[in-house]
């Protein structure tokens, strides 16, 4: 009843090849960027801003690159923590050592960093598939966070190893408060979130599509198979990058490897199952589900039950009730939240009819 | 429409989870009482579950003790919160957000008992107000209160202790002259904390004239073989174990059985130095030296009476009675002290006796904290605790250790006074790398 688009005519290429066509959709995102940029800020507690949301959007983003790489390219990949770990301390890097440099400037930079070793690891791509090529980004995970722990300069001779983040300053404004920086992250994020919908929406997008259902037809039909699938890594790797350098600087305050475990590399991985691969959408609902679930249930079970059980058991059954989610959802729907999104819309297109 | 049921379902239980959550979301305090609230960043599971349940079991253990025995801190009561961390920096930076209101109760001390989360919350304490107690182990040169003036590193620091592990070492072999010319191995795990202790080793086998042999191990640090195939041939005379975990230390120690490394010639961390990361190693663990922040045992009155009055009243925290009295257990009791006297403190301080503390008089409260040897006996804890004070400057302490031998059965005190740390070398590298991060985070320091 709502959701018709009767009496919407498009009457331009361009306004046939928007992202949102009906304008219901439209004005749907514009009140959620609203809530997001204005409301949240001025009535969000700082517990929210800081332990919820900020991490929400870093991952978010970090699970966005994944997908670009796993989703619509194809390339299994276990390395995104890695990414993130190059990301990360490339910022710190440059904003330690080059004077006065402006924290987007560094933050695009070390997304570059992050790319280029990207590309590094993503040369195997060329000759592997599938659970090879996992292995092979295990490699660079792994290696990548032994050579930040190993060569002091990385960290800048540090005797504790573990390194402040620098503030973050634009234009001589210091993004200090939560506020502020869950601005700053949400300004990053949506940005970035616009220019991959589109990436995967137009050729590029196509190409990697093609690449992941079947590279050799692809190939013969003249798709440039090495560009493709180094472009993919390289593009992925800049999500993760900037999304690494925004964890360390506006969510942890510091910046050390042994935070970009291969533990967090397999729950990215189990962000994008879980979201929708394939999708943007599906990378904030997964990075929803695997980051906030757990925090969700932690906090009901403490709620209901309180001291009454010992705490040892409370955690337990915590990860015993995400893993059956997980289980349960996968099953329910193996395409993923954004799946269940999509055709909750198709649904809503028919409202109040059945069919 | 198997399909659309089991959506409908799904869509059901989100809707009442949302609500419960909602409804759930940390809001519920009803303070009648005057009450004192404490957030206690717990880890429970997770491979190193065995030293968080005795040290988190250990604290709430006494301030249970404190409320049964004495009614509290002058009627004011001591409640807590829980929050599971699994060790995890993220997850620890979450609690330290959720554990940091409580209605409108706030909390003022954070104790993670973990390195990674110290750090992830280091430049939040100073806004937030809260005091961070790093119980032997963090950040060594937040000893120098007055560029850290919310972070508490009492009451022996990792450099510390690896300068009074290194003297102990000297008296075991007669004399800091007849080091000349030996060998120590540094065998730790490669991380921040294994590399902790470097500047100080590094700097005293220069003045002692001592080799120091750095091995790391890579995380988790089951896999030893290459290490002490590299000790076998080096044949250092000593082994210094810096690790962390049951894992990791219990291979160690089989790995030297299996190479005929003498374990009397080796000494662990305090890290390594608990009954759960010497059991698994069975009786190659015997002979086996660590140093210990706080010496184990029953036979302190206090520990004792905490048995007989929390556990006796049923409202004990160990699932594991047995436990009480272990290395682990021992420490969170007397971080649970150090608590309640600063509480203490803060109320006389601050002229609030009966009263809740804010941040501030908690941080006075805690800095003013006074161990004297009367006050030891006073609190039955004489012999586990050395006497120390803390300062405006000072927020170490103490600098010393005990050193303990495992006999197979359990540990046994070797020294019956504290070893003490070179304290003005100590010093001098604390004030010196404190003064560097200063400059680097632009941090004017606290005139003391």
């Amino acid at each position: 009843m709502f959701y018709r688009e009767a009496g919407q005519f498009r009457t331009s290429y361009a306004q046939d090849s928007q992202i949102f066509p009906l304008r219901q959709d439209r004005l749907a995102m514009i009140a959620l960027l609203a809530v997001a940029f204005l409301l949240i800020p001025a009535v969000a507690s700082d517990y929210w801003l800081r332990a919820l949301l900020i991490p929400w959007l870093i991952f978010s983003l970090v699970a966005m690159g994944q997908n670009i790489l796993t989703g619509y390219a194809g390339q299994l990949s276990l390395g995104s923590a890695g990414f993130m770990a190059v990301g990360a301390f490339a910022c710190y890097n440059l904003m330690l050592r080059v004077d006065g440099m402006p924290f987007l400037v560094a933050l695009v930079l070390s997304g570059l960093c992050a790319a280029a070793v990207g590309v590094a690891f993503g040369l195997p791509s060329l000759r592997i598939r599938g659970l090879y090529l996992a292995v092979a980004t295990l490699a660079a995970q792994f290696f990548i966070v032994w050579a930040l722990d190993k060569f002091g300069w990385f960290k800048n001779y540090d005797p504790s190893g573990v390194i402040t983040a620098q503030p973050m300053e634009i234009l001589g404004y210091e993004f200090a408060s939560p506020q502020a920086k869950y601005l700053l992250v949400l300004a990053i994020v949506a940005g970035l979130a616009l220019l991959a919908k589109n990436m995967a929406r137009g050729a590029t997008g196509r190409a990697w599509m093609a690449v992941r259902d079947m590279d050799v037809a692809a190939e013969v039909m003249g798709l440039p198979l090495m560009r493709t699938k180094l472009q993919a890594f390289a593009i992925s790797s800049f999500y993760c990058g900037v999304g690494g350098a925004l964890f360390a600087f506006a969510y942890l305050g510091t910046v050390e490897p042994s935070a970009f475990t291969i533990d967090l590399s397999f729950r990215i991985l189990f962000m994008i199952i879980i979201g929708g691969v394939g999708t943007i959408l599906g990378s904030f609902l997964g990075a929803g589900f695997i980051l906030l679930l757990p925090i969700l249930l932690s906090v009901v079970f403490h709620a209901v039950v309180g001291q009454a059980v010992d705490a040892s058991v409370v955690s337990a059954v915590e990860l015993i009730v995400f893993g059956s989610l997980i289980i349960i959802f996968l099953i329910v729907e193996p395409h993923g939240l954004a799946r269940l999104w999509q055709v909750t819309k198709e649904r809503l297109r028919l409202w109040p009819f059945p069919h | 429409m198997f399909e659309v049921r089991i959506s409908r379902a799904l869509r059901t239980l989100l809707a009442i989870g949302t609500v419960a959550a909602v409804a759930a979301v940390p809001s519920l305090a009803q303070a009648q009482a005057k009450e004192q609230y404490f957030g206690i960043p717990s880890y429970r599971v997770g491979p190193f579950a065995a030293g968080g349940t005795g040290f988190f079991g250990g604290i709430i253990d006494y301030l249970q003790y404190v409320n049964m025995k004495e009614g509290g801190v002058n009627g004011v009561q001591m409640v807590w919160a829980e929050c599971e961390t699994e060790y995890n920096a993220a997850r620890g930076v979450e609690c330290y957000q959720r554990l940091l209101t409580r209605g409108d109760q706030r909390m003022h001390i954070f104790e993670p008992l973990a390195t990674p989360i110290a750090y992830g919350v280091l430049n939040r304490v100073d806004d937030d107000k809260v005091v961070l107690t790093q119980y032997g182990y963090g950040r060594s040169d937040a000893a120098d209160g007055r560029v850290f003036p919310w972070v508490f590193s009492t009451m022996t620091s990792y450099w510390s202790q690896a300068s009074a592990i290194m003297n102990w070492i000297s008296t075991k072999e007669g004399g800091v002259a007849n080091l000349k010319g030996k060998k120590v191995a540094h065998l730790h795990l490669d991380s921040a904390f294994g590399r902790e202790p470097l500047p100080v080793l590094n700097r005293l086998a220069k003045d002692w004239g001592f080799e120091l042999v750095s091995i790391p191990v890579a995380s988790p640090g089951i896999e030893q073989s290459a290490q002490w195939l590299r000790i076998r041939q080096e044949r250092p005379d000593w082994v210094i174990s810096w690790g962390f975990g049951a894992g990791m230390n219990s291979t160690s120690i089989t790995s030297a059985a299996r190479i005929n490394f003498p374990r009397e010639k080796m000494v662990g961390v305090w890290w390594a130095g608990s009954e759960e990361d010497v059991m698994p190693a069975g009786d190659a663990a015997k002979g086996y030296f660590a140093a210990a922040n706080v010496p184990n045992g029953k036979q302190f009155p206090l520990v004792q009476d905490i048995e007989k009055v929390v556990y006796g009243g049923g409202k004990g925290n160990l699932s594991d009675p047995k436990r009480i009295g272990t290395i682990y257990w021992n420490r969170g009791v007397t971080a649970g002290i150090f608590w309640v006297e600063a509480v203490r403190n803060g109320q006389r301080i601050a002229n609030k006796r009966g009263q809740t503390l804010n941040g501030d008089e908690m941080r006075a409260g805690f800095e003013a904290l006074n161990l004297t040897p009367a006050r030891l006996k006073e609190l039955g804890i004489e012999g586990m605790l050395p006497s120390f004070k803390l300062s405006c400057s000072d927020h170490e302490g103490a600098g010393v250790i005990k050193m303990i031998q495992w006999d197979g059965a359990k540990w046994v005190s070797v020294t019956p006074d504290w070893v003490s740390s070179d304290r003005k070398m100590i010093r001098e590298m604390v004030e010196e790398s404190a003064a560097k991060y200063a400059v680097e985070q632009k941090i004017t320091p606290k005139k003391c």
